[in-house]
């Protein structure tokens, strides 16, 4: 068992130690280790020319990453907060995701970009939100989300190697959170994966939402509803045919997103389904956050999350309704 | 681009050969920003574009200072710059007008053509942008001995990237020049009526970035202060900016008559033309014939008109090739 914070951890030492062209740079990544801890140690061991504090100048830094990417480097830049990339999205969205297609293929431009997200830390509104939905519509990004120990390590990895660019999104809950050993490989970017079968209902969700699932179909596999749950483990690409054989077996499809309905990944991936597959559908629904900022208090935050009890109440009522 | 000279005895002398060289090549920009408003009056070239007419010095002068290994980044003013480069006339031509063999094959147009053959990272057509770019660039190129250089205007003087990439290549010092060209005008505004300060320099020498102004009308200042900031750069004493003052002859982009510049201010930069500047020093300082700079300039000329009748002759991408490299 390791812990997602250590699978993290050495997927870059793994990445930094087999490819010299890795570079990783951030707000307190080398002396301090990062501010949720999850690059100690390793500018002790690859060096202060290969691990870099930055000023605290995120244009600066992602217009550094998408140029250094196209000199030949393969950045890796943490943007400490999610909340944070609107200040980087420039570089990302008008010049990374743009390059090789406004080139005509001239340039690749294999730049990760690491940052914490999601609610539930207390954090209010401008340090929880998940900024993988601003970006998923984004063509030439990828934008990958990992809810596991394992998954972080393969898919980070696999982000590093990988010829674009791409938003790496790390559940701020799941730091400290225990799973099994990475199997070294990389986990191929834009695969979803069946983390539990049943008959009844899918529901499709990523990072902390899996673990809340989970809980909420075991729960309700004691009152004999079967949940299959699906990791989607990539906003984009995103893998829709995984998604639609599910709903073939059970056809029931429920996306759960901590954050708002309007414009977010749930509702595109609740119409994409409906498009392709409305053949196989008997209900289609989405359970969400409030449209509305994430708010501070424990309370007003609590009830604002789509946490396992809330996802479990609704699926009951809905299915009982059927 | 490479202009290639008649050899004479007259013009023999490395100094001559050069500066003929670097005037044939401003010409060539010059016709070809010609060609390009003529056919885009003519509704040939679609969208939108950029001319560089009266910057020429800028391009041509940077580019007798650096190597093709060293990287520049540079804004959608950007066809001084590609030409300067060594991009090729003809596929500069038929990205303009949006034809298949086109540097990007129709991908970018005139806002955002890129040769990286040339090590020509891109035009940046959000202001600022070439600021970031060419700092990675230099992150990237730090101790090999290559240099980067962003090129910007005026206007990018009060991007956030501007102040930011200041500090961050000043911090490690990274191996980059900012040549900012200061044609006086954000677009349409007059650039000192919205910015604070004593000017660009002082920005950059706030921070520790060695700064100068330089006369960019003249083809040989450009190069010779380039030359010395790029040494400095490559022998790892880190960044500096060199202002280009310097003044576009056109509109900021096609549709624009540019009826925001004060009275008889068009008419005292165009004494200075860059065309002029060298074409005057070919004449009386190294003394070379009328006829030779004529014929010369004609045959650019030429070369420039063939380029873009190939060019309009080319076919249009068709839309089954419309996924690009990289494209998911």
């Amino acid at each position: 068992m390791i812990e997602f914070r250590e699978a993290i951890i050495e997927a870059l030492a793994d990445e930094l130690a087999r490819d010299e062209d890795v570079v990783l740079y951030g707000q307190d990544v080398a002396d301090a280790g990062g501010v949720f801890k999850s690059t100690v140690g390793l500018q002790e061991r690859f060096g202060a020319e290969r691990v870099i504090d930055t000023p605290i100048s995120e244009l600066a830094m992602t217009g550094a990453a998408f140029g250094s990417a196209l000199a030949g480097k393969r950045p890796v830049m943490e943007i400490m907060f999610g909340d944070f990339m609107a200040l980087a999205m420039d570089s990302l969205i008008n010049q990374a995701a743009k390059w090789p297609y406004l080139t005509n293929g001239q340039v690749t431009v294999p730049l990760t970009v690491r940052t914490a997200v999601g609610a539930g830390g207390r954090f209010g509104p401008i340090h929880s939100q998940n900024p993988g939905t601003w970006m998923q519509g984004v063509s030439g990004l990828k934008v990958v989300c990992p809810s596991t120990s394992a998954d972080a390590h393969g898919m980070l990895v696999a982000a590093i190697r990988d010829q674009d660019p791409v938003v790496f999104l790390e559940h701020k809950r799941l730091y400290a959170t225990k799973g099994e050993a990475p199997s070294g490989e990389p986990v191929p970017l834009g695969t979803a994966r069946v983390v539990r079968e049943g008959r009844d209902v899918t529901v499709v969700t990523v990072m902390k939402g899996v673990a809340d699932a989970l809980a909420a179909a075991e729960e309700l596999a004691g009152e004999g509803i079967e949940v299959e749950v699906v990791d989607l483990r990539s906003l984009r690409p995103l893998d829709l045919p995984t998604v639609i054989a599910s709903v073939e077996k059970t056809t029931r499809l429920v996306c759960v997103e901590e954050g708002p309905a309007t414009g977010g990944w749930a509702a595109g991936l609740a119409g994409q389904v409906a498009a392709e597959a409305l053949y196989a559908l008997d209900d289609l629904w989405v359970i969400t956050s409030p449209d509305t900022p994430t708010p501070f208090a424990p309370s007003l935050e609590d009830a604002w999350l789509p946490g396992s009890e809330t996802i479990a109440d609704v699926l009951r009522q809905r299915l009982a309704a059927a | 681009m490479t202009a290639s000279t008649a050899a004479t005895a007259s013009d023999s002398a490395p100094d001559v050969r050069e500066l003929l060289d670097a005037h044939l090549d401003m010409v060539a920009i010059r016709r070809f920003e010609e060609e390009i408003q003529r056919l885009f009056l003519t509704g040939l070239v679609p969208g939108t574009t950029h001319l560089c007419n009266g910057q020429e010095a800028v391009p041509v002068g940077l580019n007798l200072a650096i190597r093709p290994e060293d990287m520049v980044a540079g804004v959608y003013r950007g066809h001084g710059h590609l030409l300067a480069r060594g991009c090729g006339e003809f596929e500069l031509a038929a990205e303009m007008l949006g034809r298949e063999a086109g540097i990007c094959g129709g991908r970018a147009g005139s806002l955002n053509v890129t040769d990286m053959s040339h090590n020509y990272i891109g035009s940046f057509a959000i202001i600022g942008g070439s600021v970031g770019a060419a700092t990675g660039l230099a992150m990237a190129l730090k101790g090999t001995g290559r240099v980067a250089v962003a090129a910007f205007g005026d206007g990018a003087a009060n991007q956030a990237y501007f102040f930011e990439c200041l500090n961050f290549a000043k911090v490690y010092d990274l191996p980059l020049l900012f040549s900012c060209e200061n044609n006086l005008y954000m677009e349409y505004t007059p650039t000192d009526q919205v910015s604070a300060g004593p000017g660009i320099c002082a920005r950059a020498e706030a921070l520790g970035v060695p700064a100068g102004t330089v006369d960019g009308m003249d083809v040989r200042a450009v190069k010779q202060a380039a030359v010395a900031a790029v040494e400095r750069a490559r022998s790892g004493e880190g960044p500096q900016l060199i202002e280009h003052l310097t003044y576009r002859f056109v509109g900021h982009s096609r549709t624009d008559p540019a009826t925001y510049r004060r009275p008889g201010e068009l008419e005292k930069w165009q004494e200075r033309d860059p065309l002029k500047v060298s074409r005057e020093a070919l004449l009386g300082e190294f003394s070379v014939a009328a006829e030779e700079i004529d014929e010369a300039e004609a045959a650019v000329e030429r070369r420039i008109a063939d380029a873009f009748e190939r060019a309009q002759g080319s076919p249009e991408p068709v839309p089954t090739t419309t996924e690009g490299g990289g494209q998911r």
